[in-house]
C-alpha cells in the first residue's frame, strides 16, 4: 500500500456533511492513499444500522435516539432541511445528476479499503453497542488511535 | 490520440470519474493507454493530480464541445 495517511473525523451527523466526507475518502482511496474515517459523536449516526430498537440503551439514551434516528438513509441536511422537504429535494437532484447516494458511497469506500473506526466514548454516551453498526465498521477505538494515525499523515480533516 | 481502452464517464461527477479510472486501470496491462471521456470539467485538473499521486502517466487531453477526453498510460510498476 502507500505511505500516505489520510484521516477524517466525521463528527457531524448530517447528510450533506457525510456526503462531503465520503467524497473525500473515496477520492483519496482512489489515489492510493491509506484512508481512515473516525466516526464520533453525531457522526456515529452515519454508520448506524438504524431501526430504532432500544438495544442496550438506558431510557434517556433511547429517547434521544428516537428523535435522532440513525442510519445513512435518515440523515438530515445541515441547512434548509425544511422538515424533510429540503432533504427530499437534495436527493432528487442527486438522482438527476447520477450522483451516488450516501449508502452507495459508504459501500464504495469499504470496497476501496477505507477503514471505518467508531469512537467508543461516543458509543457509551449514546448507549450504542458494536452490533448497532453497519458491517463496514470494523474497529472500535479512542482518540489516541486517531492521533497516532493523524500524526503520520498530511491530510487530517474534521467534518 | 490513440487508446487501448475507453472509459465512458459522461454524466458522472467527482469522485466517480476518478474512482472508476482507478478501478479500470487495474485491469489494464502495463503501458496500455486508457481514454476517459467526461463532461465534468473538474477532470482537467483532477486527472493530472491523480496521475501524480498514483504514478500513472498523464498523456494529455482533447476537448470538444464540452466533452473532455483524457489519456492515461498505465505504469506497469504501480498497481
Amino acid at each position: 500500500m502507500s505511505d500516505e495517511q489520510v484521516t477524517l473525523i466525521v463528527f457531524s451527523g448530517e447528510l450533506d456533511r457525510a456526503l462531503a466526507a465520503f467524497n473525500l475518502a473515496n477520492t483519496a482511496a482512489s489515489m492510493g492513499m491509506d484512508v481512515t474515517m473516525f466516526f464520533t459523536f453525531w457522526g456515529l449516526t452515519v454508520v448506524e444500522k438504524g431501526g430504532g430498537a432500544r438495544g442496550d440503551k438506558g431510557l434517556l439514551q433511547w429517547m434521544m435516539s428516537l428523535v435522532n434516528r440513525g442510519g445513512a438513509g435518515r440523515l438530515k441536511l445541515s441547512r434548509m432541511n425544511m422538515l424533510g422537504a429540503g432533504k427530499g429535494a437534495m436527493k432528487s437532484l442527486m438522482k438527476k445528476y447520477r450522483m451516488p447516494s450516501l449508502q452507495e458511497m459508504i459501500a464504495l469506500a469499504a470496497e476501496q479499503g477505507v477503514r471505518f473506526v467508531a469512537c467508543t466514548t461516543s458509543m457509551a454516551l449514546m448507549g450504542l453497542a458494536e452490533k448497532d453498526f453497519i458491517d463496514e465498521v470494523g474497529e472500535f477505538a479512542g482518540a489516541a488511535t486517531y492521533l497516532g494515525l493523524a500524526s503520520k499523515g498530511n491530510v487530517n480533516l474534521f467534518i | 490520440m490513440d487508446a487501448d481502452h475507453t472509459l465512458d464517464c459522461i454524466g458522472l461527477y467527482c469522485p466517480m470519474p476518478i474512482v472508476k479510472t482507478s478501478q479500470r486501470i487495474k485491469e489494464l496491462s502495463g503501458d496500455e493507454v486508457l481514454e476517459v471521456v467526461s463532461d465534468d470539467r473538474g477532470i482537467k485538473s483532477d486527472m493530472p493530480a491523480w496521475c501524480e499521486k498514483t504514478g500513472h502517466e498523464f498523456l494529455g487531453l482533447q476537448e470538444d464541445e464540452g466533452e473532455i477526453k483524457v489519456y492515461v498510460r498505465k505504469n506497469p510498476t504501480t498497481g
